[in-house]
């Protein structure tokens, strides 16, 4: 087994496909999408409308950025409430439009600032939880890197969930986890193990649906296999009703933590 | 046997505790808490009296079952699912032993209580969390109690009150942690999209993963004065962005400002203020 902390180190890497590497080299005609129409555009998430084997998808993707400086204006793909915001507004459109919705997701968490938090970080995951899990159209979720958190969160709450599998999908940072337990982030890759966030684990407890081979770093092979499961998903995803997709969703994320208690009732 | 000994009148005064018992000992040495806030040191039993208010307003933090007291018509609190517990799901290091130590401080079996009650005479379904239970961390027990007391709420054409106080998602139950925030928020979406009523009462501290799940998703939100409601601790993004943090940054009073809550309730209005919300949205087959 390789080790999990080894596996956050791939996934944080420089050297990985970005989420609009993900979006170009899967889809054709991407054509970007700005803005939250409350009070900004947030360059850490992007959207937008793409075509996939003639059918029309909106796209949506967390963006790290390739060099120094695009890096600093995606703020690392931490993003702001302007960004949940924007993606929930594109995710509506496209209920309203009957076009699915994948998004990919790539963050070590919604963003730590001043800014973020005055505008309600906490509300915009929030909204976007309660209103993906009942959008009426289909939407699938894919962590190609980092899924930290809460702020990974609030982009994956879809009717499947796939992994890349040097992706990492996890409650807290191993660095933190090993701060809180050890009081040192010296510690983070017995934190890493102990966290469970590897894909084969995600797998296991059934948080994602699919593995997605990275083909030994072939990324041209990734993207084409990535392009036809995207489009078989579709075909299963396209004739079903509103009620039949928010209900298999519901029941999706129901089960996590379900246990086989019956209800006891007792006079306090 | 029994009843002559409980009969039976003391013969001297040793039996009774002696002569010199001192009598109002307890009174003379009670203990005082200091409010963080303004320095005062209040008696215990005024303390409690008080609601844990100190006289400058101060909330100190109070137990669920303490809330219950307050918020709830006497005698008409039931309580739902009040046996499930954690278990070590991913075998996380020290878990079992920390779960262990809170279910006997704490007195709980977990991080929050359930169940139905009255309000000023309307019926609810409600929630309150346990700050003495790792800080009111949801984990899959907690996640699940909530999910279910909406279903409840639905089935039932209940409205929901909610108080919460949380650490967020509890970080030794990992993503399953994490999944309770998607499944918690699919819940209150049914119970709204039914028409149904959710007040949230926020009370110091709640953060993370609750924050950014059913703690925001209220119809009414309020809060409870001073109390810090954020996404990401203060500390954290003290480390992040480096510089001093504005004044009453993530309290209350400024989450009112930004507009992200309806109001803010002292403690001893709180009862009045929610009976008051809970009868104007009585459905009009309910009425009367």
């Amino acid at each position: 087994m390789r080790p999990a902390y080894d596996i956050v180190k791939a996934a944080r890497s420089k050297d990985r496909q970005t989420g609009l590497n993900f979006i170009n080299g899967i889809f054709k005609d991407f054509i970007e999408l700005h803005g939250d129409r409350r009070f900004a555009d947030d360059p850490a998430i992007v959207g937008g409308l793409a075509m996939l084997q003639g059918a029309a998808y909106t796209v949506i993707a967390t963006e790290k950025g390739r060099d120094t400086k695009s890096r600093i204006r995606r703020n690392f793909a931490a993003p702001h409430p302007e960004g949940y915001r924007k993606a929930l507004r594109l995710m509506k459109q496209a209920e309203k439009f009957r076009r699915p919705v994948v998004c990919f997701v790539d963050t070590s968490g919604a963003y730590c600032g001043i800014g973020a938090e005055e505008r309600g970080q906490g509300q915009a995951i929030a909204e976007n939880l309660m209103e993906m899990m009942a959008l009426k159209t289909p939407v699938l979720s894919i962590l190609i890197g980092e899924g930290g958190s809460g702020g990974a969160l609030a982009l994956a709450v879809a009717d499947e969930v796939w992994m890349l599998e040097n992706a990492i999908y996890s409650v807290i940072s191993p660095e933190s986890c090993s701060n809180i337990l050890w009081r040192t982030t010296e510690r983070a890759a017995e934190a890493a193990e102990s966290l469970r966030l590897t894909a084969a684990d995600a797998y296991q407890l059934g948080v994602v649906d699919r593995i997605i081979s990275e083909r030994g770093g072939d990324v041209q092979r990734m993207f084409a296999a990535l392009a036809a499961d995207i489009a078989d998903w579709y075909k299963k995803m396209r004739d079903k009703t509103p009620d039949e997709l928010t209900e298999a969703r519901y029941a999706r994320f129901r089960r996590f933590g379900a246990r086989p208690f019956d209800a006891q009732e007792a006079e306090c | 046997m029994g009843l002559e000994l409980f009969f039976r009148k003391p013969k001297n005064e040793l039996e009774k505790g002696g002569r010199g018992r001192p009598r109002n000992a307890e009174m003379e040495y009670e203990l005082t808490v200091a409010c963080p806030a303004c320095g005062y040191e209040t008696p215990q039993s005024a303390l409690i009296e008080n609601l844990h208010v100190c006289r400058c307003g101060h909330c100190f933090r109070m137990s669920a079952r303490e809330r219950l007291m307050y918020l709830t018509d006497r005698g008409t609190f039931t309580e739902l699912w009040g046996d499930m517990e954690s278990e070590d799901i991913l075998g996380f290091p020290g878990y079992p032993d920390k779960l262990e130590s809170m279910r006997i401080t704490s007195r709980e079996k977990e991080a929050v209580i359930c169940g139905t009650a009255r309000i000023g005479g309307c019926a609810c379904a409600l929630f309150i969390m346990e700050p003495y239970f790792m800080m009111g961390s949801m984990g899959t027990v907690v996640g699940e109690k909530i999910t279910r007391l909406f279903e409840y709420a639905t089935e039932r054409e209940l409205p929901v009150l909610g108080v919460t106080v949380s650490g967020g998602a509890r970080m030794q139950e990992g993503t399953l942690s994490l999944m309770q925030m998607a499944k918690t928020s699919g819940a209150v979406k049914r119970h709204s999209d039914r028409g149904l009523l959710y007040i949230v009462l926020l009370t110091d501290p709640t953060t993370g993963g609750v924050t950014a799940s059913f703690a925001m998703q209220g119809d009414i939100i309020l809060a409870e004065p001073g109390a810090t409601v954020c996404f990401t601790g203060a500390r954290i993004i003290e480390q992040t962005v480096r510089k001093k943090l504005p004044p009453n940054f993530q309290k209350a009073e400024t989450m009112l400002q930004h507009g992200f809550i309806d109001m803010i309730v002292p403690r001893a209005e709180q009862w009045r203020v929610i009976s008051k919300l809970l009868m104007m949205h009585r459905r009009k087959e309910a009425q009367g």
